[in-house]
Formats: structure tokens, sequence, C-alpha cells
């Protein structure tokens, strides 16, 4: 069964009548029936929905109506993003049964750009993981090796690309969770600046460091589908007031080579901590833009290393507060009550039934940082930290680089189950994302090798990032080293 | 309070029921000895921020260079009663079902 276009041809041929959107759908519907199984990247299928609007654009072409840059292209949308098909689960009990009443703008948005909403995708139960282990509709598998994980926590949005279930997926990052699993398996992840996309619709993990962002097959595909989700929103305060027209008119420039581009490569990026594998692909993916004509310097994040520590800190000091809202009145889940028992046992009850052990952890570990006495000494310390970080980059740009290359994660895709009952093991699987959500900065991650591992050859992706609102050079560099390789 | 973080603390088990409580969560016996041991490798892992020298370095908790645009004061769109029922897991009627509030004992959190 073949694989899927990219969204661009597809998007092409059904606005031009040469392939119709309805056929487009029911091959995709055909190859999620065929592979999802295995994978489990996707947790509903809206089979009858997405043939019925693809029947709707199809009409529209016949009309001689433009349904839009996205005509007919299937996309999957991780399962934290509001739709109102189907439910919004965030794989979590919490949410099992959870309708939301409207659609996230970013979903709107594809929705006026002709795309087909065709499924949901699996994800760490409230984005919180770097595995996709920790849902409620089971692990997702990398389709490179079904023992191992797509990475996390858009990992169901990944291995659907991967797979080729889908040309685009929507996913959402706040420490890396569309960068370190596009880089697992094998796709491009873009997290753009944050503001950049509305997140009205977005279930709330850390509300100063989400951002929805696409993952595809191409880097083309990725500037697509941010130039149709970019742009102000009324109803989102943090989204910044600006218009994706930048992105959009890079589009038709991807494949001229930005004219001196200067490629920043941090020290604190070729750690010892990285695999065999990610150290020459950072070296060759370096090479790779000498032989373009970029220059490539080496600069240096002082504060790289703490970034872990003040991201842990921050997010779930924000997600302690963000999640309080799920306390079994208004919607979700809510537990039983034993007879005397009263409102507060309700919170307390559906919130421990509700929540998995990871996400209480966190909700733990955020009320900790917060609560009295400690807060200074961890939170606050850690908005310090925060701001030497974005200086660190403020730096690195202002120095002359136009981009800065690093891993997207320190090593191919890891066994299901081997990091499981160490969460500080994982935490340490964002290392190389989370400054780029401190510092609210553009990033992608482009595979750009293998590293074969027991017979299977795993992929591995290296991250560009580039100054706030720089999609545009960063879609290009990205692009190049697409054409190039490392 | 001082600005450096403390030491890698050694939490008690009355530690995380206190955090719990401040949290809404009620952690059975396994969990409170799992967050003893994983949340204090967290904090102690987190600790070494401490080396840094933050004096005269003012918190950022945002990436935004300012702060959010400010939209003119109009009515919005809000949901129909209906739709938001919908959603509710107990209802009553044109209510939204809670349990008893006032008179609770001490650990229900209510009045």
């Amino acid at each position: 069964m073949s694989v899927l276009q990219t969204a661009l041809q597809i998007a092409h041929a059904v606005r031009t009548g040469a392939q119709s959107a309805s056929g487009t759908v029911q091959q995709a519907l055909a190859r999620i029936d065929a592979e999802n199984p295995a994978i489990n990247a996707l947790t509903q299928v809206f089979h009858a929905e997405a043939l019925a609007r693809a029947e709707r654009i199809d009409a529209q072409v016949a009309l001689g109506q433009d349904p839009g840059p996205l005509a007919g292209v299937p996309v999957a949308i991780k399962d934290n993003i509001c739709t109102t098909l189907g439910m919004t689960t965030c794989a979590s009990r919490m949410l099992a049964e959870y309708r939301s009443p409207f659609d996230a703008t970013a979903v709107e948005k594809l929705l006026a750009a002709g795309a087909v909403i065709i499924a949901k995708a699996n994800l760490d139960e409230f984005a919180m993981g770097s595995s996709t282990e920790n849902s409620i509709h089971g692990p997702t598998r990398n389709p490179h090796d079904h023992t191992r994980v797509p990475g996390g926590s858009s990992g169901g949005s990944a291995a659907a690309v991967a797979a080729g279930l889908v040309p685009v997926a929507l996913g959402s990052d706040t420490g890396g969770s569309i960068r370190q699993p596009a880089s697992h398996c094998g796709v491009v992840g873009l997290k753009p600046t944050y503001g950049r996309v509305s997140r009205y619709g977005l279930v709330a993990y850390a509300s100063s460091l989400d951002q929805i962002g696409p993952l595809t097959r191409t880097v083309a595909d990725a500037g697509l589908v941010a130039s149709v989700i970019a742009g102000h929103d009324r109803r989102d305060s943090t989204c910044a007031p600006t218009t994706a027209d930048d992105i959009t008119a890079t589009l038709s420039t991807l494949d001229n080579v930005p004219k001196g581009l200067v490629v920043g490569v941090p020290r604190q990026a070729q750690g010892q901590g990285n695999s065999p594998g990610v150290v020459q692909a950072l070296a060759r993916t370096a090479e790779a833009f000498v032989t373009a004509g970029a220059r490539v310097v080496e600069i240096d994040l002082p504060h790289a290393g703490a970034a872990i520590a003040a991201y842990y800190l921050i997010a779930t000091a924000e997600a302690s507060s963000n999640l309080a809202r799920f306390d079994g009145i208004r919607y979700g889940h809510r537990a039983t009550l034993a007879p005397g028992e009263g409102l507060g046992a309700l919170y307390c009850k559906s919130r421990s039934e509700g929540f998995s052990p990871e996400v209480q952890r966190r909700i733990m570990l955020g009320t900790y940082a917060l609560s009295s006495g400690y807060y200074d000494a961890y939170y606050g310390t850690a908005l310090k930290v925060r701001r030497l970080i974005k200086q660190d980059y403020d730096q690195a740009f202002a120095n002359g680089a136009h981009v800065v290359v690093m891993p997207a994660a320190p090593g191919p895709a890891f066994e299901i189950g081997s990091k499981a009952a160490d969460p500080l093991a994982m935490y340490l699987e964002d290392i190389y994302t989370v400054g780029v959500n401190l510092a609210g900065l553009p990033a992608i991650s482009v595979p750009v090798a293998t590293e074969t591992i027991r017979g299977k050859a795993l992929p591995i992706g290296m991250q560009l990032i580039a100054p706030p609102l720089g999609e545009g050079v960063l879609l290009r560099a990205a692009a190049l080293l697409e054409r190039t390789g490392a | 309070m001082p600005d450096q973080p403390p030491p890698a603390p050694a939490l008690t088990a009355a530690d995380i029921r206190h955090i719990a409580r401040l949290a809404c969560l009620s952690p059975t016996d396994a969990q409170i000895a799992d967050y003893q041991t994983n949340l204090a490798a967290v904090l102690g892992y987190v600790g070494h921020l401490r080396t840094l020298d933050l004096a005269g370095v003012a918190p950022l908790a945002t990436p935004l260079p300012t702060t959010g645009p400010m939209d003119p004061d109009e009515p919005g769109q809000m949901l129909p009663p209906a739709t938001l029922l919908k959603m509710a897991p107990a209802t009553d009627g044109p209510f939204i079902a809670v349990p008893k509030v006032l008179g609770e004992s001490e650990g229900g959190g209510g009045a």
C-alpha cells in the first residue's frame, strides 16, 4: 500500500482537479486501517466524517471554488488539541469522555484552508512525557522498530507521519514534544516562536512554554502548515500581533541558500552523553553547511546545562496551576463518594483517580516549588535562570549567528519501558530541547542520519534554532539541510 | 527566604502528605514512598541551580517581549447553558450537581 503524497502534492492535485479529495482520504483511511493497529499512533479515526468532508471539498472544486492551500490534505490532531469532532481525551482518564464544544483556533484555520481532520493522535497524558508510553490508550510504537518508543509527547503525531498514515499531524511542544519525537521517528517537526500560533483550544500544560506546530515528512510541508495556522488570535492574549505573511513568502524561496548564512554550533551540544550516531550526525551537519557555503562557528551557551532544572521547575509549577481546573465538577472524571464525604473529598478523589502517577508526580513537584517557604528558592530561582538562558541565545544571535544547530535528542529512540521507572532519566531526554521553550524561540528538527542498533536503522534528527519570529531563515536553512543531508 | 535552594531535601511522609493536600491529591502509601524517592531525586537535581551566580538577575516569567496586547472590551459569544451542562459529570435540572459543601469534616476541604 503506497505512502501518501506530501501535503503540497495533494493540495496541488486536488485544487487543479487532477486528484479527488475523496480518493485521497480513502487511501489514507485504508492505510490507517492496515498499519495503525501495529503502532497505535492514532486513537480515534473519523472514517465517515472525513469522507463526507472530502466529498464537500470535491464539490467545491467541481464548482470552480478553491478549497484552500491544504485542499483535501488528511491531518491528524494531537489529542490535547480541542476538536468538535470526536473526543479530546489528553490521553487521560480525567478526560476520557470529554467532548469539546469548540475547535482550537489552529484546527479552525486548518479547516478553513481545506484540510480534512481524519484522526486524533496519541500522546503522553496531558503532554507530560518523552515517550508516549504514559497514555490511557496504551503506548505508541516507533514505526522503525516496534520495540522502541516514538518519543513524546507528540509521539502519535510523529509515528503517524513516519508510517505514512497522514502527511501532516499537529503536535504541541512544551519542552521538545514536537522536535524529539520528530527526531526519533525520522520526520520534520517545527516548533514555532512562542506566540506565533494561537494556543486557544490547546489544553494547557505550561502556558508560558506551550506552542502548537506541525509534524510532516518535508520541510516545505512544515512551512506550508505553519503559514496556515500562524497569526494573531484575539482569543489568546499571548498570541503575537503578527501575520504569517513572512512564512508564506518563504515558501517560494525555500530552495535558495540564505546568503552569508552563519551557523552556530554550541560547545555544550557536543556533550559526552551523545550517542555515537548523534556525535557523527552533528559533525556531518556542520560539514554540510560549510559545503553549501555557510560559515560555521562555535558558540557558547554557558547556561545550557541548567536548562533541564529550570524547565522542570517552571513547567511543573505552571502545570500544578493549570491542572487545578480538573476537579470533577464542571467536566472530566468525577469520583464516587462514600456516605458523609463532601466537596473536598470529591476534589481529591476525582483528581487522584483521574490523573496517572506521572501527572500527579509533576503536580506534586510544581506544588512544592510554589509552596510557602520554597517559592523563591525553587520557582523564583528557575525564573532567573530562564532569563540567563534567553540572554545566551540573544547573545549568540547578536554575535552574528543566523541559526544555531544542535541535536534534537542525545540519542536515537530508546526501548519501551527502559526509562519508565526513572523520571529523572526520562526528563534528561529533553536536554537539547527545553532551552528553546524557555527562550520562546522557533526551532525545527530535520532527519539527517540513522544509527543502526541491533540491525535496525533508527533515525536521528538535527535541530535548528532561530531568533524570535525567524521562521523564514529557519525553514530555508532546514530545507538546505534536507537537500544536502548530513 | 534565602535566594538559593536548600540542600536536596529528605522528604518525610508527612511532607508528602502536606504537599498532596495543597495539590488536592490523595496519594496511597505506595505513592508516598515513591514520591519520597523520586521527588527527592528530582529536587536534588534541580538544586544544582544554586551554583549559578544570580545576583542582580531579574526573573523572566514569559519569553514575550511585551505584555499581551489589549483588545477592546466587547461582549463575546458564550457557550449555551445546555452545552455547558452537557459537559458536567453530574447535573440536577438546570444546575451542575455538587456534594454538600457546608458542615464538612476535616480533610473534606469544605466550608
